[in-house]
């Protein structure tokens, strides 16, 4: 029996121990040491990151923790101070700007694109729909795929009389926010109906969890219609529609499509869907990725040195870091893209004066 | 402590066998003491179990308090989940989640109450016996997820197969698939606890029951299954709390449809499944409250089915 106060005792002392070493590990993190920056956000950014951060570090020394949380969990932890930096698949909503207080940067990092990907029996790659066509599908309007819409539109390629189903993702996504930020810009009908966001109420349809979960639906379903992200589309060589864009030119999706979408006249604060593009060659369901940081880079007693280190690794990010984005199927920034962006950076601020 | 030393003694004392008394008395106040810090643990243990759960209901109110405000009662029967709007419904949820459940009981029950016969008392000991004993713990001990995969590449083209042969929209995944799932899954609960019932029904029972000429389908219908009733009934309700919480592997097949399920083959949700998919990029305070109140109306249905559950079992054993 004494062996039992004799365990309780090293039991405290192991507890006590234990505490000691996270409460050790906790003061390192915040205590931050200055070579190591910290991010969190976007999955859909996270093997691009983590490629580029590698390529950054064995050049600079400089370590970056990127943790591939999601986006709202990205806005969240930048919201609470805890990263340098936050990245996100859609701009701030009015919430989280209110939540957030201070001003706070959008920065594109690259761009992805959403493809509308079906399921035909046949050799029917690549078959064409306009927007409208798209928004009824997902709309529930149009329940054949050899309505009359879409084979006057698809001559000489073979589309049978099945019925449609349509797939969609069933978790909230930075990939359906573009798709339905796309079709509420396209159709009034689903603007008002539907409305959009990362998660919305479907008019018709099957969940999928995750991009994954969407394809899945759709290889095993003949006559089903979903969208997964292009980088998804292009692993996985599924099948994929070229949609018609603004300018009325039907467009395969790309990674150069993708990156004509974004060449065309930003606004300053870069904070913009690039959905239904003006650009002639350019996909219309295209997106960026931002890195979100403060405005004001004197925050939460951070050091100059730091705020300065956070800016060059974004600066290297949209120059040198874009040649890492092709290899890796995200389509890399376009001139436009990367003049405002650079911009956006050089408008970071430690105490008011410019860092950059 | 020295009352306790005391009362140990006299309860001793009474005990006609001298032997333990002789043992008890030679013990130190030391010893006692160790006794009552370790029932003093249990206690605590115990008390903390209990705490733990009124604070993860505390939580989940106090989360809850936005959309509750914003919604009301409306929440359990409204027929929407709209995000986008702010609306938030979650019957359609409530119905896939019993639907789902309850299909998945009928169907694992026979299974589950089949093996448990077999193996406690047909065939209780043995290789075969060890061997399916075994391979039916390990279906529970399956991560769901895996569940989740095999019945999305193997369940939904089957029950596909069989859609097309009903004349239903083929769809493959649905309410009837991850019933189907579940039912799998939740068959060891039901078996596990039922065999250890039957094989603790005593012999001499049984063999009176032979001695009167009874044949052995006789036996169990009449002797074996009156005297596990609690058990069988237990594992029943075992299982059925393990459909109602289980999420990844009705989340893949299930087809997350937020509406009123229209009948068992086609798309429905369940309010687990509902959570772990909008939670994380859930981007504003309503919208996250909505889920928070969702997981505690899941909560309090769980606490009510088992409430139900336990009054069931002891109307059966107290007849």
């Amino acid at each position: 029996m004494k062996s039992f106060f004799k365990n309780a005792k090293q039991a405290v002392a192991a507890a006590a121990l234990l505490v000691a070493a996270t409460a050790g590990v906790q003061t390192k993190a915040v205590a931050q040491d200055d070579k190591t920056l910290l991010g969190a956000g976007s999955t859909f950014i996270y093997p691009l990151f983590s490629k580029q951060f590698a390529e950054y570090n064995t050049k600079t020394g400089i370590q970056v923790n990127y943790q591939s949380i999601g986006s709202g969990g990205g806005i969240l932890q930048l919201t609470n101070k805890t990263v340098d930096f936050g990245a996100s698949d859609g701009p701030l909503n009015a919430e989280q700007t209110t939540k957030l207080g201070v001003p706070a940067l959008h920065i594109p990092m690259a761009s992805g694109a959403v493809v509308i990907t079906y399921n035909l029996p046949g050799d029917n790659n690549l078959i064409s729909l306009t927007p409208a066509i798209i928004a009824d599908i997902f709309l529930g309007k149009i329940t054949k795929w050899n309505d009359a819409r879409i084979t006057s539109i698809n001559k000489g390629v073979n589309i049978p009389a099945l019925p449609i189903l349509v797939a969609h993702r069933s978790d909230g996504s930075g990939t359906t926010n573009i798709f339905t930020n796309y079709l509420s810009k396209v159709s009034p009908e689903w603007s008002t109906k539907v409305g959009s966001g990362g998660a919305v109420n479907w008019p018709t349809g099957l969940g999928g969890k995750g991009n994954e979960g969407v394809a899945g639906v759709v290889k095993q379903t003949p006559g089903s219609i979903g969208y997964v992200e292009l980088i998804y589309a292009l692993q996985n060589k599924m099948d994929y529609a070229k949609v018609q864009n603004k300018k009325g030119v039907f467009i395969v999706p790309s990674l150069a499509s993708v990156t004509s979408a974004s060449n065309v006249t930003l606004p300053d604060d870069a904070k913009i869907f690039l959905t239904d593009t003006d650009a002639k060659d350019g996909y219309p369901i295209s997106g960026f990725t931002w890195a979100l940081i403060y405005k004001e880079q004197n925050y939460n007693s951070r050091s100059a040195d730091r705020a300065k280190k956070l800016l060059t690794l974004l600066w290297w990010n949209i120059h040198d870091g874009q040649q890492f984005t092709s290899a890796l199927n995200y389509a890399p920034l376009s001139k436009e893209a990367v003049k405002v962006a650079e911009k956006i950076l050089k408008s970071a601020t430690y105490n008011g004066k410019p860092i950059l | 402590m020295s009352e306790v030393a005391e009362s140990m003694e006299l309860k001793t004392t009474q005990n006609p066998l001298g032997q333990i008394r002789l043992n008890i008395t030679k013990r130190s106040f030391g010893q006692i003491r160790v006794e009552s810090v370790f029932k003093k643990t249990l206690v605590l243990v115990a008390v903390l179990m209990v705490v733990i759960v009124l604070a993860i209901m505390l939580t989940l109110i106090i989360y809850s308090v936005p959309s509750l405000k914003s919604l009301g009662i409306k929440f359990l029967w409204g027929k929407t989940w709209d995000p986008i709007t702010n609306v938030y419904g979650g019957f359609p949820f409530l119905l896939g989640t019993l639907l789902t459940s309850f299909l998945a009981l009928i169907i694992a029950i026979p299974f589950s109450f089949a093996i448990a016969i077999y193996l406690g008392e047909y065939n209780p000991k043995g290789a075969l016996s060890n061997f399916l004993k075994n391979t039916v713990e390990l279906i529970a001990a399956v991560p769901s997820v895996i569940y989740g995969f095999w019945g999305l590449l193997v369940l939904v083209p089957m029950v596909r197969t069989l859609e097309m042969k009903l004349g239903v929209l083929p769809y493959g995944i649905g309410i009837f698939t991850a019933s189907l799932i579940l039912a799998i899954m939740i068959i060891p609960y039901g078996a596990s606890l039922g065999r250890e019932m039957i094989q603790m029904v005593p012999l001499n029972l049984k063999e009176a029951a032979y001695g009167l000429g009874a044949t052995r389908w006789e036996v169990i219908r009449n002797v074996v299954i009156p005297y596990a009733k609690s058990g069988l009934l237990a594992g029943i309700l075992l299982s059925l709390g393990r459909a109602l919480g289980e999420t990844m592997a009705v989340t893949m097949v299930i087809g997350n449809t937020n509406a009123i399920p229209t009948s068992i083959f086609g798309p429905g949700n369940t309010m687990a499944s509902v959570i772990a998919n909008e939670f994380t990029e859930a981007d504003h305070t309503l919208y996250l409250s909505a889920l928070i109140e969702l997981g505690l109306f899941l909560f309090v249905v769980t606490v009510v089915i088992n409430m139900i559950g336990k009054r069931i079992i002891k109307r059966f054993t107290n007849e």
